[in-house]
């Protein structure tokens, strides 16, 4: 494929798929073995919600006030899921469950009572995203990268997915090895000093914004499969961290630039006319390699119960 | 004696004894998880250079009173002094084992990523890990007997073994006081003989070793002081002064199983 054809019309929404990949990979390796993955599906529920109090506020449906609204009901969603777990003395899951559930209702509900003649919510760009749709029409081949007038015109979810990967890439290796120990042994980490009630709050704050960023581009689907299946693949293939978050960003890129491809191109190779959603080939690939993992990682055994000495 | 260090003392009188230096010294500590009291009210005084063994029936609330020492769980009321200041100040002169069962052993580390863990104070958050670093682990890890297990997944060791693992980690973090959970609940009888060994070493050197202990039988043996608790205090003291047939009964009452009566009557002689 020549620069001019790849440029403006995949190189954007294979990057967004990267970028959206790992920016929700990373925090979910923490996630995955704080028992808190399901986090990511609790996200892409509680943004409905935001999204319609953001709409009701501003009357308008456009996308920073709606992504405002989105994130603001993720980390009111959060603060809850966690205050309940610590209060309740109760396992992440069933906290997750009531505050995502109850919440999701709630949007329902408010998405019911408003005038919502107006209002177009599209449960497909919901869950698949349009990340076929993310060209960028002003580019003519790779010179255009250095461009200022055609970058200027780049889709906004671009760089707005780079910032978000950056800044989660940020707190993941500032804070790597308060998270590493909060993760491994709570109640040994506090005894250092370390704020482990603040720090897997901010956790879950990151993840949640990474979530809100990725399913504005990428939609849910992709948010979800992202937080937990690559750090899963990548636990069957290694017994340290430090490599297991190695392995799940390479097997976050490799879902979205495989997932993409095969999305473009897998139908026509097959003869058939159309190309099939690159959300939703993306999450499977992911998918695929966890199951591949599962079978012929070299990690695989849970050793986790003491054996017998 | 001069009259400044007369005065000294005459200040010191007022409080009680031993509190001001006291490694660890509690006063009316109450902790609640729910409606009922895990542990109230309780005073505990732990004198320097010994060790004292926290006794107790199940649900006594021993796992509990060291974790709000620690301040892993917030106590309702009551005060603890580390070394005669808050806990907050003294940390780096404070180590904790945690109950072995507390922990997810699947978790993807090494048995050497384990003990650097107690480097933590040193390291910092982006402190670079040198050589040095990594010789002192192997050095806690050869203390413990474990060093040829450095590289191994910790899911991958016996239970005796994760045991020495954490006692190693204790190590690394080079205190004065060691507070341990249960450091012999599952363990064999060469991983219990090294960590009684460990901790006789750690008292030889002046420092205090705190542990929440199951087996009656052993508490003359390997403790010099006792701290009988069934939610609240029941006594305190030397192992001849408090560890008797009276306080044991008044600590468990009708719940000493049979077999722990035996344990007894040979632990008592």
């Amino acid at each position: 494929m020549s620069g001019a054809e790849f440029v403006p019309i995949s190189l954007p929404p294979l990057l967004i798929g990267i970028f959206a990949a790992v920016a929700c990979a990373l925090p979910g390796n923490f996630l995955l073995l704080r028992r808190q993955a399901l986090i990511g599906d609790a996200i892409s529920h509680v943004v409905l919600p935001g999204i319609v109090v953001a709409f009701l506020v501003t009357g308008v449906i456009s996308t920073w006030p709606m992504m405002v609204g989105a994130a603001a009901a993720a980390i009111v969603a959060v603060v809850l899921i966690e205050a309940i777990r610590r209060l309740g003395r109760i396992e992440p899951g069933a906290a997750m469950g009531v505050v995502f559930t109850s919440m999701f209702a709630a949007g329902v509900l408010l998405l019911e009572q408003s005038d919502t003649s107006s209002v177009h919510l599209d449960v497909e760009h919901a869950l698949y995203g349009n990340l076929e749709s993310l060209i960028w029409l002003d580019a003519t081949g790779w010179a255009s990268l250095w461009d200022l007038d055609a970058l200027a015109h780049l889709p906004p979810e671009l760089p707005r997915m780079a910032i978000t990967l950056v800044v989660v890439a940020l707190f993941t290796t500032l804070f790597w090895r308060p998270l590493k120990l909060s993760t491994f042994d709570e109640g040994f980490a506090r005894t250092l000093g370390l704020r482990t009630d603040l720090l897997g709050l901010a956790l879950v704050i990151v993840a949640a914004v990474a979530a809100v960023a990725a399913f504005d581009a990428v939609g849910s689907i992709i948010v979800i499969a992202m937080f937990i299946c690559p750090p899963a693949a990548a636990r069957m293939m290694t017994n340290r961290l430090e490599h297991q978050v190695g392995w799940s960003v390479l097997f976050a890129v490799l879902s979205a630039v495989g997932g993409y491809v095969l999305a473009g191109y897998g139908p026509l190779w097959l003869g058939a006319q159309d190309a099939v959603s690159a959300a939703g080939m993306i999450a499977t690939i992911s998918g695929l390699i966890l199951a591949l993992t599962a079978l012929f990682g070299p990690c695989r055994a849970r050793s986790g119960a003491p054996q017998d000495a | 004696m001069t009259l400044e260090l007369a005065a000294a003392k005459g200040q010191r009188m007022t409080q009680p004894a031993q509190s001001a230096h006291s490694p660890l010294s509690i006063r009316g500590l109450t902790v609640s998880y729910g409606q009922k009291p895990a542990v109230f009210s309780v005073d505990m005084t732990v004198p320097p250079g010994a060790m004292t063994a926290i006794i107790g029936p199940n649900g006594a609330g021993k796992s509990t009173l060291l974790k709000a020492a620690l301040g892993i769980v917030k106590p309702l009321s009551g005060r603890v002094e580390v070394f005669g200041t808050p806990l907050a100040a003294q940390r780096s002169r404070v180590a904790y084992v945690p109950q072995r069962a507390s922990i997810d052993w699947d978790f993807p580390a090494r048995v050497i990523d384990v003990v650097l863990m107690g480097l933590y104070r040193q390291l910092g958050l982006l402190g670079r890990l040198r050589a040095s670093h990594k010789a002192q682990a192997m050095d806690c890890l050869e203390r413990v007997g474990m060093a040829d297990f450095s590289e191994r997944q910790i899911g991958q060791l016996s239970g005796g073994q994760q045991q020495r693992v954490f006692l190693a980690r204790a190590l690394a973090q080079d205190a004065d006081l060691y507070l341990l959970d249960e450091p012999f609940a599952g363990v064999d009888a060469a991983t219990e003989k090294a960590i009684i060994a460990v901790l006789k070493s750690l008292r030889e050197d002046g420092k205090t070793v705190v542990a929440v202990h199951h087996d009656l039988a052993t508490v003359r043996d390997y403790f010099d002081h006792v701290f009988l608790i069934n939610t609240t205090r029941i006594a305190e003291g030397p192992v001849d002064e408090a560890f008797t047939a009276e306080t044991l009964q008044a600590a468990y009452g009708g719940r000493l199983a049979t077999a722990q009566v035996d344990q007894l009557a040979r632990a008592l002689g």
